[in-house]
């Protein structure tokens, strides 16, 4: 008898796990050949089977195979999944810390400021939706430097989310607590760490949060571009082997490794909230 | 003389919805607190009592006139100037003792922690909140929120305290008790108050002084009616002091009748009407028996009065 509703969902989500798997497991094995092959398919070698999806048990197998070595290095193109994963966090933790910095220092300004928030608006407007990757070709250019320049598109794409929600959070943190502490003489300072920074924490975790998450989308892709290390450029070097079963283990270990990120994000979040 | 407190010519304009004009909240505001006075102000809503007060904190500045404290004119939120607001303004993040230590710290920074937290405790304690000193803000009942507001305020030890209805959000029991927590902080103190309520009872329970404003716009401070019952005071004993309901009948009445008449007198005789801008308040001791009210007229007005009771409980002490 389970009552509890987590021990409820834990059995309804292996039982969905199990279907699928099962589904899967059965679709990509070929039918047996019941009958004889034609003569294409002689002419191909039995080619047709393998232009199949690799069945779960085979992707198990390679992450037990990987994760049982996973920082081993034999050459550029032979490196283990820990050392790419590796990479790519290193690239987009300093992108997005160094990003953090500028717009959580801006966002203040701009939302201490009503005058910088309308002049400054228009131009955030207009850069944020661009695709951090049409920055790539200008940042190759201007850096000439493939590493940098990745850092740089996690840095220009999780500036926004950061800068908007600080922006905010600052500009309306409540007008009580600005009077609290200018009744008590608080020098700017002193209102901006004590009163300001603790209200508008909540509100600049959220965008912190928003900015990891596409942070870890875009690192992706930019790593197919940029190449040499990390998981994006595994996906696609594993593409060009036509090694499926590696590239569906690394699908899953990215989304292993963007949620550990916003998990941990969530706890600090945690951490500042508060109830009013 | 010298006063403490001096407000002279007090007034606050807003440019009028259709831009032309301006729209006058209060003018001529003229009136004195001396030291450790405790002074409300009572008005309809919309008189400009809040931001009076905000003026004298400094968080409002005023269209004309100017407010002296201590012989300096107040410019900008002091230290000297203690406020309680009437929705508390706590810090939601931090405790109920770090709240009250938040203050303390602002007044002497010189100060060690362990000087901050004796200081802040006392001042806890002294309304009763020695066991929630750890609770957020959000754990506090209204009643306590507004303590620890109250605490902040008294442990900063300013010159002036300002309190803007602080009670307004409470109910009537717990406003009650928090009424004489007020005064037993306040004997303790010796602080200089200037409240704001809508609270009659309240007033007369607590203050020595009470400021009677007529209705806006184009508000005025036209009485100020002296509260002749010998203190200590308490809740039980208040209200059979033979000058009590007299009191309280001279200032029911005017909120019921004369602080309209006076501004409708005011708007028709028109702008050509000299008032005087530095008329000081007509200052009434409803307690003496020759008060000017005739006694025919006081005891109608009583009757009237009661009957306004049942219908406004909020305006009976409980």
């Amino acid at each position: 008898m389970l009552r509890s509703l987590n021990a409820r969902a834990t059995v309804v989500s292996l039982l969905f796990l199990a279907v699928l798997l099962g589904l899967w497991e059965i679709n990509s094995h070929a039918p047996a050949a019941s009958s004889a092959k034609s003569e294409y398919e002689l002419l191909m070698g039995g080619a047709e089977q393998e232009t199949r999806v690799p069945p779960p048990s085979a992707v198990i197998e390679r992450a037990v195979e990987e994760l049982s070595d996973p920082f081993y290095d034999a050459g550029p193109n032979d490196k283990g999944i820990g050392i790419q994963l590796a990479y790519s966090i290193y690239r987009v933790l300093s992108g997005y810390f160094m990003a953090a910095l500028v717009a959580i220092l801006c966002g203040f300004l701009i939302g201490m400021s009503p005058l910088m928030y309308k002049s400054l608006n228009p131009y955030i407007q207009v850069l944020r939706p661009i695709s951090p990757l049409a920055w790539m070709p200008l940042a190759l250019f201007i850096i000439k430097d493939s590493e940098a320049s990745a850092i740089f598109v996690i840095f220009i794409c999780s500036i926004w989310p950061m800068l908007i929600n600080t922006a905010f959070g600052v500009a309306s943190v409540r007008k009580d607590w600005v009077n609290v502490a200018r009744t008590h003489e608080l020098s700017p300072w002193r209102t901006a760490f004590t009163v300001i920074l603790p209200a508008a924490a909540p509100t600049i975790l959220t965008g912190m949060r928003i900015s990891i998450g596409i942070a870890w989308l875009v690192i992706v892709a930019a790593e197919m571009l940029v190449g040499g290390t990390g998981i994006g450029y595994y996906v696609w070097n594993e593409w060009n082997n036509l090694d499926l079963t590696s590239v569906i283990f690394s699908i899953l270990m990215i989304g292993v490794v963007g949620m550990l990120l916003d998990m941990a994000l969530s706890a600090v979040t945690r951490l500042v909230r508060y109830q009013e | 003389m010298k006063h403490f407190l001096q407000v002279q010519g007090l007034a606050k304009r807003y440019p009028s919805p259709d831009g032309k004009g301006r729209l006058t909240v209060f003018e001529d505001a003229n009136f004195t607190v001396e030291k450790g006075e405790f002074v409300c102000v009572i008005g309809h809503s919309g008189c400009g009592k809040s931001t009076i007060l905000n003026i004298l904190a400094g968080l409002d500045e005023a269209s004309a006139g100017t407010v002296i404290m201590n012989g300096k004119e107040v410019a900008g939120p002091s230290l000297q100037r203690g406020v309680v607001f009437q929705n508390y303004s706590l810090l939601p993040w931090l405790s109920a003792l770090n709240n009250v230590a938040f203050g303390v710290r602002a007044r002497w920074p010189e100060w060690n922690k362990w000087q901050v937290t004796e200081h802040s405790m006392k001042f806890l304690e002294l309304v009763s909140l020695k066991d929630a000193i750890n609770r957020k803000p959000a754990q506090l009942s209204g009643g306590m929120r507004q303590r620890v507001s109250i605490a902040r305020a008294f442990a900063t030890q300013p010159q002036l305290l300002l309190l803007d209805e602080p009670f307004g959000a409470l109910d009537a029991l717990t406003r009650g008790v928090i009424q004489e927590e007020l005064l037993k902080i306040w004997h303790e103190t010796k602080q200089t108050v200037f409240m704001i309520t809508h609270d009659v009872d309240e007033a007369i329970l607590l203050s020595d002084r009470v400021l009677l404003m007529t209705n806006g716009p184009h508000a005025r401070v036209a009485e100020s009616v002296k509260i002749a019952i010998p203190r200590p005071r308490d809740r039980n004993s208040v209200i059979h002091h033979p000058a009590y309901y007299r009191i309280r009948n001279h200032l029911v009445e005017f909120l019921l009748s004369r602080s309209r008449e006076l501004t409708d007198h005011a708007a028709r005789s028109g702008e050509n009407m000299n008032t005087d801008p530095a008329a000081i308040p007509l200052e009434v001791d409803p307690s003496l028996e020759n008060s000017g009210i005739p006694d025919l007229a006081l005891k109608r007005r009583t009757a009237r009065a009661q009957v306004i009771d049942h219908l406004k409980p909020t305006s009976t002490s409980a």
